[in-house]
């Protein structure tokens, strides 16, 4: 049953992933991106991590892709220009970037202990949710206070750059 | 079969007995009850009272020309009426609508999903729900659908954060993310008389969460994205017979989820002090059943009253409600209520 399940949405994760990058259509990509996010919950939820799984729809899935399909509709994006300039460079790039980011990290994980690099796999007592809460609030005390300082600095940015410039007169931008 | 699956199976076949009826049910009370504000008769030709009415609907849903536009994008068209039911039919999982039973020597929780993660998981189906509206207006290929789901979209993530911060703010106290210890924490009185509902030291929160609700699920005096005067009928301009009719029992049964969570959250769920749960099994459960229903009735017809009673909001009025009162509101809510309990009354 588990590896029924797991199978189907391993799956499903990487057929819709692949549509994510191969479809024309942006918002067919960002609609795929979902299937692909959300398949990936089920599979936290099969390791044992159901706060991370239901964090990953409800921020990634909930809000940040509905944010991307809410500025593909308002720009109106229609289908892909087949030939842009410089856009296939751009891919290449981006490609052989994954393709590296994937490897180091698929050889970490099979041969770190060659190098003396090893990790303890996560039991379901640390990604429960009380663990994890006191986890962040005393040892990752700090990068969770500067990650969100980040994020409130990025808020006001995006504030600021969305205002109303002032009018030459004087009078306060409303 | 094990008992514990029979247990599930039976569980989610009394929630789903329940949804379905919500629609029928509710369209006809919102038509008469519309009807006995604004002075009217409301439909009273089928049956006693109207009360056929739904049923006659439903046969016009069926038998109706299904219409699907040439240029329509046609999966995302026929994906997104069947998506508006997910989120409605699964939010009830975390819900408790009942105390734990002793069934021939077995506890059982009357509970279908017994998860930690209880409110966290209902939030995140709940935000899937604008997926589908954003699939019907972008894949109807129709500048009004269009403009509906941009609406919906902007709407449903602006209340969403006030919503959630209110939700928050219930889960403080309990220390707690399970739904069922959210109903535990409110069992018994406050100086003898007053039930501990969450409602009463946390009113701001409880309003939040009640306007927020509104914006959620698309009710007036918050229906921009359907809006008839200007947008035709927004997002599902372009749909008929039994699709449309997907949308309609979608939008009922999400206001029936929400009226549910926002019940548990801080009306005290399944409890009303005073009553002896503590009889038969049979007797506890239907207890509880009864008095959560009970409740969300309450709020359903507390939705179709306002929506007869106010008009629609303009859409910057919307924006400004949700992000400059709403949203401070519930921060201000979050801190008394986080102080109240460091200080230990809650």
């Amino acid at each position: 049953m588990q590896v029924a399940v797991f199978a189907l949405f391993a799956i499903l994760s990487l057929s819709s992933a692949v549509v994510v990058v191969s479809h024309r259509n942006p918002v067919y990509s960002v609609l795929s991106l979902v299937v692909t996010l959300v398949s990936l919950a089920v599979l936290f939820v099969l390791l044992g991590a159901p706060f991370l799984a239901a964090l990953q729809v409800l921020v990634y899935t909930g809000a940040i892709l509905v944010l991307f399909l809410f500025v593909i509709m308002l720009l109106n994006v229609g289908k892909e220009e087949a030939a842009r300039d410089g856009s296939g460079k751009l891919q290449k790039i981006g490609a052989v970037l994954a393709a590296a980011v994937f490897s180091s990290v698929l050889g970490l994980l099979f041969w770190g202990r060659f190098v003396g690099y090893s990790l303890a796999p996560l039991t379901e007592e640390a990604v429960a949710i009380k663990p994890l809460a006191a986890a962040l609030m005393s040892r990752y005390l700090l990068p969770f206070e500067m990650a969100g300082l980040l994020l409130l600095a990025a808020v006001i940015a995006a504030t600021v750059l969305a205002r109303r410039p002032e009018r030459p007169d004087g009078g306060a931008g409303s | 079969m094990s008992f514990e699956t029979l247990a599930t199976l039976t569980k989610m076949a009394i929630w789903l007995a329940l949804l379905l009826q919500v629609t029928p049910i509710m369209s006809w009370v919102e038509r008469r009850g519309g009807a006995l504000i604004q002075d009217r008769r409301g439909p009273n030709r089928v049956g006693p009272l109207g009360l056929f009415q739904a049923l006659a609907d439903a046969v016009k849903f069926v038998v109706k020309e299904d219409v699907i536009p040439t240029q329509a994008d046609r999966l995302l068209y026929l994906l997104a009426p069947m998506l508006a039911l997910v989120p409605a039919l699964t939010m009830f999982v975390v819900i408790p609508f009942g105390p734990d039973l002793d069934i021939a020597g077995r506890s059982v929780t009357l509970l279908v999903a017994d998860v930690d993660t209880g409110v966290l998981l209902l939030l995140a189906l709940a935000s899937l729900g604008v997926y589908s509206l954003v699939m019907a207006g972008y894949s109807s290929n129709n500048k009004y659908s269009l403009l509906g789901s941009v609406r919906a979209t902007a709407q449903m993530i602006s209340y969403e954060l006030a919503l959630t911060l209110s939700v928050v703010a219930v889960l403080l106290p309990v220390q707690s993310f399970r739904l069922d210890e959210v109903v535990a924490y409110q069992q018994g009185l406050w100086f003898g008389f007053l039930p501990r509902f969450n409602a009463f030291p946390q009113a701001i929160g409880c309003l939040v969460f009640l306007i927020a609700a509104f914006a959620e699920t698309n009710r007036l005096p918050f229906d921009l994205p359907e809006a008839e005067s200007e947008l035709v009928a927004g997002y599902h301009t372009e749909y008929s017979s039994m699709k449309f009719a997907l949308f309609f029992m979608g939008e009922y049964m999400a206001m029936a989820s929400l009226s549910a969570l926002g019940v548990t959250l801080f009306w005290g769920g399944w409890y009303l002090p005073g009553l002896d749960y503590s009889g038969h099994w049979a007797i506890a459960g239907t207890l509880g059943l009864a008095v959560l229903t009970a409740k969300v009735a309450l709020c359903l017809l507390f939705f179709v009253w306002v929506r007869w009673s106010f008009p629609r909001f303009r859409f910057d009025q919307l924006m400004h409600l949700g992000w400059k009162v709403l949203l401070p509101l519930s921060l201000v809510n979050l801190i008394l209520v986080a102080a109240m309990t460091i200080a230990g009354w809650l």
